[in-house]
């Protein structure tokens, strides 16, 4: 039985058949509705010029759009665009903050731009920069940074107003694993302590690990909106890489196997999740080739990634 | 009932307040911003209109100056040229104030931190206009000091001068705000100052009085908009002008009306920033 409360409450994000044309006719976003639970982390994935960063720049006022509507909290973009502003938090692609102020200055300002007074906004601004590690660069000019720290701060800045919604867009592009696990750490614990984060990005492990829900959007249109759990169960299809102890180039026909030489000593084995491995086991033993270690081929969404944007659904490309 | 309602008109006096408010922080922030930005380049921004202008007070004022001898109710040549003198570095340096740095938000596409922001577009614009006039008066102030080093004044209505050295740089930065707007490179914030300000400011009758033309060029100068804010302010600091200070600032009321509501609009529709 749902909670009537929940039920009554607002989506954190939600878009009515959102549309825009931009003025060269290009046709970026063809109706897109959409509906991300309060407290979510949800993954908006989709490949380059697909439509994401035109609606995170129609929802951060940075695009217009040409018809539909998008709540934050219930309120529309177009009804109350300062109180919806003020529940968002913004991380966008590219770098753009002023490369002559300092990462400080830079927090502090933004603070004021949400109206939140001087020293509360210096508080938090050294809570933020302390949290994501960039402290020691707090009153330094920003171009003196690394491209991981500039990433860093505009996560800092985004959480200057404290948003209900956080939005990324593509936060860990370009950044080493150890910085990205860090931000995954960050994010994930803005996430528990009760803020809604839509990402997008095209690392698909880490939206497989970090998101609870998915949309895929593809040539302006959503493809697939779902959680990631059900998502994932729809791909029937699961890779394997087999070490192999000598040769491979001679491989053995196994019946609803798909078998692959990747190199010398490595074998790729595509199969039906429902597909024993004993007889490919068998199949290979009786062919002369040794097994000598296996593992899962990652990534599962990358590999439903693919489908869904080259062909539409993941059960006909699976089939 | 009465309860309720009364209850809900606390609410949104609350919500009224608190919005307004948060627009004065964030006016603050963007005026602040703004001053510490032209503190912070003073190499650019404070120091070459002080050395233009001893330069004009140099040769206009003294050498050739000399020469002229008295100009109008007792006035040297030098005291003449100063009201002109100053306004022209108001003006000059509001507009490009506003322009090189809400050009260069645009830029380096920090200018979304002020349109992702809740911010109605009016504080914004306020903001900016606020920083650029700050500057306008600052350079005003060091271009009135470094005169004072060549000749002596006195101020003969404090009132006017005030009021038309401010509604000049307010003029000046609207104008230039608009440019910024419509700016897609460095260049097209030259162009402005290049073929217009600078030509408009220099027949404006900064070093003559327009008494001194003949026909058709007397009516021609009249449509000039600066000439207004010049001998107003002429007006103010000597009590001298060509124009009636009635006119002069219906003249520059109008303009700051106008310029206002054109840079609102394009400001509200995001005209050269919002996609």
């Amino acid at each position: 039985m749902s909670d009537p409360a929940a039920a009554r409450a607002p989506a954190a994000l939600e878009t009515l058949d959102l549309r825009k044309t931009y003025a060269n006719g290009v046709q970026a976003l063809k109706g897109v509705s959409l509906r991300v639970e309060p407290g979510d982390f949800f993954a908006l994935l989709g490949p380059n010029g697909a439509g994401k960063s035109t609606l995170i720049g129609i929802l951060s006022s940075l695009v217009n759009p040409t018809s539909g509507d998008a709540r934050v909290f219930g309120i529309s973009i177009h009804q109350d665009r300062g109180a919806v502003m003020r529940q968002i938090g913004l991380v966008p692609q590219e770098v753009n903050f002023n490369m002559f102020e300092t990462p400080f200055d830079i927090c502090v300002n933004v603070a004021g731009f949400y109206g939140i007074p001087r020293g509360t906004a210096k508080r938090r601004a050294e809570k933020y920069l302390k949290e994501l590690r960039i402290w020691d660069k707090a009153f330094q000019p920003t171009r003196m940074m690394s491209g991981g720290m500039k990433r860093r701060l505009m996560i800092a800045r985004a959480m200057m107003n404290e948003p209900r919604l956080l939005i990324l867009d593509e936060p860990t592009a370009g950044v080493d694993i150890e910085i990205r696990r860090s931000m995954w750490q960050f994010i994930t614990g803005i996430n528990r302590a009760g803020t809604t984060v839509i990402l997008t990005t095209h690392y698909l492990e880490e939206a497989e690990q970090l998101c609870r829900n998915i949309a895929i959007i593809d040539h302006g249109n959503i493809v697939e909106n779902t959680s990631m759990r059900a998502l994932l169960s729809k791909l029937d299809v699961e890779t394997f890489i087999l070490d192999v102890g000598g040769p491979c180039e001679r491989l053995p026909e196994v019946p609803g196997v798909k078998l692959t030489c990747l190199d010398g000593n490595t074998l790729e084995a595509e199969m039906s999740k429902r597909h024993d491995l004993n007889s490919l086991f068998a199949a290979l033993s009786a062919g002369g080739i040794t097994v000598t270690s296996m593992r899962n081929k990652t990534n599962r969404l990358e590999e439903l990634f693919v489908r869904l944007v080259e062909h539409g659904a993941p059960n006909k490309a699976a089939a | 009932m009465n309860d309720l309602r009364s209850e809900a008109a606390i609410d949104a006096d609350a919500r009224g307040f608190s919005v307004a408010r948060a627009n004065a922080v964030a006016l603050y922030t963007i005026t602040r911003r703004e001053v510490r930005r032209m503190l912070r380049i003073w190499t650019q921004t404070l120091i070459p209109p002080a050395i233009t202008m001893t330069l004009y007070f140099v040769i206009f004022g003294t050498l050739i100056g000399r020469r002229i001898g008295v100009v109008e109710h007792g006035f040297s040549y030098m005291q003449y040229i100063v009201p002109g003198l100053v306004m022209m570095s108001v003006i000059t340096n509001s507009y490009g104030n506003i322009t090189s740095s809400f050009f260069g938000s645009k830029f380096g596409r920090y200018v979304e931190e002020l349109l992702a922001s809740p911010m109605p577009s009016w504080v914004v614009l306020s903001g900016y206009v606020a920083g650029a006039v700050l500057r306008g008066l600052l350079v005003g102030a060091i271009v009135l000091g470094i005169a004072l080093f060549f000749t002596s004044l006195h101020i003969a209505h404090p009132l006017v001068a005030v009021t038309t050295v401010l509604l000049g740089a307010t003029i000046f930065s609207l104008a230039g705000f608009i440019n910024a707007m419509f700016a897609r490179k460095f260049d097209d914030i030259a162009i402005v100052p290049t073929f217009v300000l600078t030509p408009l400011t220099y027949l404006g009758g900064v070093f003559y009085s327009v008494n001194m033309l003949g026909e058709p060029w007397h009516a021609i100068s009249l449509v000039n908009p600066i000439l207004y804010m010049v001998n107003a302010f002429r007006y103010g600091v000597l009590g001298i002008g060509d124009v009636p200070l009635w006119i002069a600032y219906l003249v520059m009321c109008g303009f700051v009306a106008v310029l206002g509501a054109v840079a609102l609009t394009l400001l509200h529709r995001g005209v050269g920033l919002r996609s």
